[in-house]
C-alpha cells in the first residue's frame, strides 16, 4: 500500500500523514483518559511511586513491543517472543548456576534469542514459509526446549550480576514511598526505544523495512537488500526478546521458569496495533508502540486497583481492545484505498 | 510397481509410515506394548492402542476443522481455546443440572457447548469474510478471548461434574473401540460425504487457489468462509467435550492448551498445503492419529510431556521445508516446476489479504 514516500508538503500529503497518525493519537487520548479516570476513581495515580513501578514493571513489554513493531512494519509477525523469553531466561540462569561468568551469560541470553530469530528469518526469507507458521514453530520449539532444561523454577546465584539490572536508583526522594525510582533495566528499555527510532527513521536499513512492508516486489525491484534486511528483522526481534528476558529475570530476583511469558506475544502485538502500526505492514511508528504498551500498563493498573474486575476478564478486555483497534485500522485503510 | 509408486505419492502415506515406526519403537522397548487385555473391574478392553485411539479423538476433530480453514488459505488459531470453552460449558451445564444419570442433561450439555462454539466460530468467520481481517489475527484474538470466556463461564474454577452418560463419551466402548474415537470417525465420514458429494469441497478449494477467479466464476466467498470457520469451532467444541469427558473436569487453562499446533501439524502431515487450495480429509485424520501416537510415545519413553512441543516444532519445520519450492527443486530436479499446480507464494501477507478481498 503506502511505502511512506517522503510526502511533499501538500495539503493532501499532510492529510494522508495525519490520517495514519489518527490511531496513534487515539491511543494517546485513551492512555490519558485511563490515567485521569484511575486518578479520579482510585487516587494516587499521578504519583511518582505508582508511575515508576508501572514503568519499571512494563519495561520488558516495551522492549518486546519495539521488536514486534519492526517485524510487523515489514509485513510479518513474530509469535515466538514469549516462549523465547522463557527459554533464554531459563538457559541463562542455568548457565550462571553452572559457573559461567555472569556477564557472559547475559550476553549469551541475548545471543540465544537472536538465534531463534535467525532460524525463523531464514525459514521465512529463503523457504517462503509464512511468518506466523515459522514463528509459531519457534514458539513451540523454545517452549519445549525450556521445559526440557527445567520444569521447576531455577534461581540465579545471589552474587550474579543480573541482579544489578534491577538495582533501584532513587532519582527523586519523595515523602514516604512517593519516590521516583528507576532501574538500569528501565534505562535499557529507553535506549532500545531510541535505537529503534533511529534505526527505523534515520537509516537505510530502517527505510528498507518500511519498503518491504509496503510492497515487497517494489522493494526488490528498487534493488533494496530485501533478503538481508528481512532475516535481520527477525534476528533483532529474537535478540530483543532475549534482552527482555534479562530485564524480567532481574526484576523477579533472578528466578526463571519454563512457563514465563505465556501470552506475551499477544501483549506485544496488542501494544503495536494500539499504537497505530498497520498489521499489513508499511505504516507505523515505534513511539506509537510505546504508547500502546503504556495503554496496556494503565489497563493492568486499573484492573489491579479496582479489584472488583475479576482477573479472568483481563484477556477478554485485552482481546477486545486489540479487536477494536484492528477494526479502526481497517476502516482507515479502506477509506484510503477508495 | 506403479501401484507402489502412487502409494508413496499419496499425501497420507508418510503419516502412516510414521505411526508404524513409532509403534515399532515402543514395541521394541516393551514387547507387550501392543497387547490388549481386559480390565477385570469394568470388563472393558484396555491397552496402549486403545489409549492412543481415545486421545486421538479430539485431535481428529480439530484437525478436520482446520483442514477446511487451511484449504481456504486461512488459519484458525483459536481451536484450543474453543475446546476449553466447549468443555467449560458442558461441565458447568452438567454441574448446574446435577442429574448424575440423565441422558437429557448430557444432550443439553453437548448442544450448548457446540452452539457456543459455533457462535465463536461465526464471529471468526464474520471478522475474516466480512470485515476482511487477516485470519491469523482474528483467530488470535479469539484464542486470547476464548480462554478468558472459558474462565468466565466457570468463574475461574476447574469445574467438575458427575453424569454417567457423558462420562461414557470417552470411557465407553463400541465393539472394543473407544466411543469417542468411533463418534469422531462417524463425524469425519459424514463431513467427508458432504464435502465430496456436494460442490462445497470444490468451492472451498477454489477460494484457496484464487479468491478473485472463484468469485468471478460465481462462488460467493463470504458464506463459504463463515461456514468453514463456524464448522472449525463447532468441531473444536466437540473435541473439548471428548477431552473433558475423560476426567469429567475442565481445566480452564489446560484444556486444549497449545492444541492449535497439533491441528496444524496433523493437517500438514496429511498433505494439505499451507498455501491452501486442496485438502485431504483422510490425510488429516491419519495425521491426527500420528500426533496421538507421538504424544503417547514421548510420555512412554520417559521424556517430560512439557517437552513434546519441541519435537512437534521440529517435525513441522521439516514438513514445511519439504513443502517449500526451493527444497522441492533440490530434491526433484527442475521437473517439479511443471508439476506444481499451485503458484508459488511470494508474499504470504498480501495473499491472505487477497483471500478476503
Amino acid at each position: 500500500m503506502t511505502a511512506l514516500a517522503p510526502s511533499r508538503p501538500t495539503l493532501r500529503g499532510n492529510w494522508e500523514r495525519n490520517q495514519s497518525l489518527l490511531p496513534t493519537l487515539a491511543a494517546v487520548a485513551l492512555f490519558i483518559g485511563m490515567l485521569v479516570y484511575a486518578e479520579l476513581a482510585y487516587g494516587r495515580v499521578f504519583h511518582a511511586g505508582t508511575m515508576s513501578s508501572l514503568l519499571v514493571s512494563f519495561a520488558p513489554t516495551i522492549i518486546l513491543a519495539v521488536g514486534m513493531t519492526i517485524v510487523i512494519l515489514s509485513g510479518g509477525i513474530d509469535l515466538s517472543v514469549g516462549a523465547v523469553v522463557a527459554f533464554t531466561s531459563v538457559s541463562g540462569v542455568m548457565l550462571m548456576n553452572a559457573g559461567v561468568n555472569g556477564w557472559l551469560a547475559i550476553v549469551l541470553m541475548i545471543v540465544f534469542g537472536g538465534l531463534f530469530g535467525l532460524v525463523a528469518g531464514i525459514l521465512i526469507q529463503y523457504f517462503t514459509v509464512q511468518p506466523f507458521i515459522a514463528t509459531l514453530a519457534m514458539m513451540f520449539l523454545a517452549r519445549g526446549l525450556a521445559s526440557m532444561l527445567s520444569t521447576v523454577p531455577v534461581h540465579a546465584p545471589d552474587d550474579a550480576p543480573i541482579r544489578l539490572i534491577a538495582t533501584d536508583w532513587k532519582i527523586i526522594d519523595g515523602p514516604k514511598v512517593n519516590d521516583l525510582v528507576l532501574t538500569p533495566g528501565f534505562v535499557l528499555a529507553v535506549f532500545v526505544v531510541i535505537a529503534a527510532f533511529v534505526y527505523l527513521h534515520r537509516t537505510r536499513a530502517g527505510r528498507t523495512v518500511y519498503a518491504i512492508g509496503g510492497a515487497e516486489s517494489s522493494a526488490q525491484l528498487m534493488g533494496l537488500p530485501v533478503a538481508r534486511t528481512r532475516v535481520s528483522i527477525y534476528v533483532i526481534s529474537g535478540a530483543l526478546a532475549g534482552l527482555a528476558a534479562v530485564i524480567y529475570t532481574a526484576e523477579v530476583g533472578g528466578k526463571a521458569q519454563n512457563v514465563t511469558g505465556i501470552g506475551w506475544e499477544l501483549d506485544a502485538i496488542a501494544a503495536v496495533v494500539i499504537g497505530g502500526t498497520l498489521l499489513t505492514g508499511g505504516v507505523g511508528y515505534v513511539l506509537g508502540s510505546v504508547v500502546g504498551s503504556l495503554v496496556l500498563a494503565a489497563l493492568w493498573m486499573i484492573i489491579t486497583k479496582d479489584g472488583s474486575i475479576k482477573p479472568e476478564f483481563l484477556t477478554i478486555i485485552t482481546g477486545s481492545i486489540l479487536l477494536v483497534f484492528v477494526l479502526l485500522q481497517r476502516v482507515i485503510t479502506r477509506r484510503r484505498v477508495e | 510397481m506403479s501401484y507402489l509408486k502412487s502409494l508413496v505419492r499419496t499425501p497420507w502415506f508418510w503419516g502412516a509410515v510414521g505411526i508404524v515406526l513409532l509403534l515399532a519403537l515402543n514395541t521394541f522397548k516393551d514387547p507387550n506394548y501392543l497387547a490388549i487385555g481386559v480390565n477385570p473391574t469394568t470388563g472393558l478392553l484396555s491397552g496402549n492402542i486403545l489409549d492412543i485411539l481415545r486421545v486421538s479423538a479430539p485431535i481428529i476433530m480439530i484437525a478436520l476443522g482446520m483442514t477446511f480453514v487451511i484449504a481456504t488459505s486461512g488459519i484458525d488459531l483459536s481451536v484450543g481455546s474453543v475446546m476449553a470453552v466447549g468443555g467449560a460449558v458442558a461441565m458447568e451445564t452438567l454441574s448446574t443440572l446435577n442429574a448424575p444419570a440423565s441422558p437429557g442433561a448430557m444432550f443439553a450439555a453437548i448442544a450448548l457447548a457446540v452452539l457456543l462454539g459455533a457462535v465463536l466460530g461465526a464471529v471468526n468467520g464474520f471478522l475474516v469474510a466480512v470485515i476482511g481481517l487477516q485470519p491469523f489475527i482474528s483467530t488470535l484474538v479469539m484464542m486470547l478471548a476464548g480462554r478468558g470466556i472459558a474462565r468466565v463461564i466457570t468463574g475461574g474454577q476447574n469445574t467438575n461434574a458427575t453424569n454417567a452418560p457423558f462420562r461414557e463419551l470417552a470411557n465407553g466402548q463400541v465393539l472394543g473401540l473407544p466411543l469417542s474415537f468411533v463418534l469422531a470417525i462417524v463425524i469425519v465420514v459424514l463431513i467427508a460425504l458432504v464435502m465430496r458429494r456436494t460442490a462445497l469441497g470444490l468451492m472451498i478449494e477454489s477460494i484457496g487457489i484464487n479468491p478473485q477467479a472463484s468469485r468471478m466464476a460465481g462462488i460467493r466467498p463470504r458464506p463459504i468462509l463463515i461456514t468453514v470457520y463456524t464448522l472449525s469451532a463447532a468441531l473444536a467444541a466437540i473435541g473439548g467435550l471428548f477431552t473433558v469427558s475423560e476426567v469429567m473436569t475442565v481445566d480452564v487453562s489446560g484444556t486444549g492448551y497449545q492444541m492449535e499446533l497439533d491441528a496444524i501439524l496433523a493437517v500438514v502431515i496429511g498433505g494439505t498445503s499451507l498455501a491452501g487450495g486442496k485438502f485431504s480429509i483422510l490425510g488429516s485424520t491419519i495425521g491426527a492419529l500420528l500426533i496421538a501416537t507421538l504424544n503417547k510415545t514421548v510420555i512412554f519413553l520417559g521424556v517430560s510431556s512439557a517437552a513434546t512441543p519441541a519435537f512437534k516444532a521440529i517435525v513441522i519445520i521439516v514438513l514445511v521445508l519439504l513443502q517449500s519450492e526451493r527444497i522441492r527443486e533440490m530434491l526433484l530436479g527442475r521437473r517439479s516446476r511443471r508439476d506444481m499446480t499451485i503458484p508459488p507464494v511470494t508474499n504470504p501477507a498480501t495473499r491472505t489479504e487477497e483471500a478476503v478481498a
